[in-house]
């Protein structure tokens, strides 16, 4: 249930980057669809209960850093984190790379819509 | 951009060398703590644009000019880099490996760089998205559109 | 559980307001309102360093698309709407969602993660060796760092690349004699 909650924000989001004509409203929903794939990948390693895959003083099991068997049957995935993470920073470039081809549009044409654009020829 | 009152000034002078303190102390932590360079770098430009909001575009810029933080950017991305290959040069088994720690302090208790080549690379990675954020708002705020130019048309 | 819930629900109205809304500075402050509370779901999903990166990097979006929106003179859209359009992009997209629902049969119910199943996963030795092969005690930044190096290699050149290219686009010739009085 939680997932298909999260699969219908994708769809807000699709639904606005197709449909709608302001430009702005094209890259809103663009961002809205990354929010929702980030929140997915990180609810797919949950795990109930969970601890955060940080390893504290009293996990340590045995020497050279072997981990107890408690903390291998209680934390949650690190793999999607990791993936994620990477991936917040390169939405925050991308989303600075669309609106200045937004701010360099309307500086030529004058208006954000999109239908617009497509009839004035320079 | 223009810069605000003098309220505003006052405090963003103070806060700004805390927030740029914390975005340090997340850059190096980054291995026993949640952080890392990502976390820690979008922390470091924050610091800077707080300057940018409070004080106008034009005495930030005479801080930290444009053409220094396009050395900076590539500066990081160029240690990230060296970091790599540098293994090969130490006997390592192939690229991007953590030489320092299997070779010389695999099971030791050292407190300075415990994790072999990971925190280096976290102070590279930082470097390069604080700067490269920094730039692209510097960039954004200097873009007069209001200007008549004679490029319209 | 309950506590995801509300929070999902609180994002999805957000959403529906962004995208809906006529005003263009309502939707950038429903986004806003929708990274804070994805980064607050990240909390309670176990996940703290990704809820560091994702505040402090809506806090930045919100910087930039305001940038974008505010002073410009036009921040009402009017005209007239294509209907056969819409309702044939709302008909794929409805017949998208239901393909997708379908799928989500197929995967394990929230909360049990796919490695507690399979015993010979990846996760399985990133957890028990991380500490012991890399060093550090923080196991995702053993991973982005160690294990899987290449990738931060490749998100290092994709920054790089997309700053290159803003700075590309929004450059000025001539700007020294353009420069009017800072209003």
């Amino acid at each position: 249930m939680l997932y298909a909650l999260c699969f219908l924000l994708f769809m807000i989001g699709l639904y606005s980057a197709v449909v709608k004509k302001n430009m702005v409203k094209i890259v809103i929903g663009i961002m809205i669809m990354e929010y929702a794939v980030n929140l997915f990948l990180i609810m797919l390693g949950y795990r109930l209960g969970g601890k955060a895959p940080i390893v504290g003083e009293e996990d340590i099991a045995g020497a050279g850093g072997q981990v107890s068997d408690l903390f291998l049957n209680t934390s949650v995935d690190p793999l999607p984190q990791a993936l994620v993470l990477t991936t917040i920073v390169i939405c925050l470039g991308s989303l600075a790379l669309m609106i200045s081809i937004c701010i360099r549009v309307h500086e030529k044409y004058g208006t954000f819509d999109i239908t617009e654009i497509r009839r004035l020829k320079g | 951009m223009k810069g605000m009152t003098i309220i505003v000034k006052t405090i963003a002078g103070w806060v700004k060398i805390l927030i740029f303190m914390f975005g340090i102390y997340v850059v190096l932590f980054g291995d026993i703590t949640p952080g890392g360079g990502f976390a820690g770098g979008v922390i470091l430009a924050s610091s800077y644009i707080l300057l940018m909001l409070a004080f106008g575009r034009e005495s930030v810029e005479k801080n930290l000019p444009q053409a220094l933080a396009l050395k900076l950017l590539c500066c990081g991305v160029l240690a990230f880099a060296a970091i790599a290959i540098s293994g090969l040069f130490f006997g390592a088994d192939g690229f991007f490996w953590n030489y320092i720690y299997q070779e010389w302090l695999a099971g030791k208790d050292v407190e300075f760089l415990k994790a072999g080549i990971i925190p280096l690379a976290e102070l590279a990675i930082g470097l390069a998205v604080a700067a490269s954020l920094f730039l692209v708002i510097l960039n954004l705020s200097s873009f007069r559109s209001d200007i008549s130019v004679d490029e319209k048309e | 559980m309950l506590i995801f819930y509300i929070l999902l629900l609180f994002i999805l109205i957000a959403a529906i307001i962004a995208v809906e809304t006529k005003d263009l500075l309502s939707s950038v402050i429903c986004i806003g309102a929708i990274g804070f509370g994805a980064s607050i779901m990240f909390l309670f999903l176990r996940a703290p360093d990704i809820a560091m990166t994702q505040i402090v990097v809506e806090v930045l979006g919100l910087i930039i698309l305001i940038r974008a929106t505010i002073r410009r003179d036009l921040t009402f859209i009017s005209g007239d709407r294509e209907f056969f359009g819409t309702v044939v992009s709302v008909v794929i997209i409805f017949t998208i969602g239901l393909a997708g629902l379908t799928v989500f049969q197929s995967l394990q119910d929230f909360g049990n993660p796919i490695f507690a199943n399979v015993p010979d996963a990846a996760s399985q030795e990133y957890i028990s060796q991380g500490l012991a092969k890399t060093g550090a005690e923080n196991l995702v930044a053993s991973i982005i760092l160690d294990f899987r190096a290449y990738d931060t290699l490749g998100e290092t050149t994709v920054l790089f690349t997309t700053i290159i290219g803003s700075l590309v686009i929004l450059r000025r010739e001539g700007r020294k004699t353009l420069e009017g009085p800072d209003q």
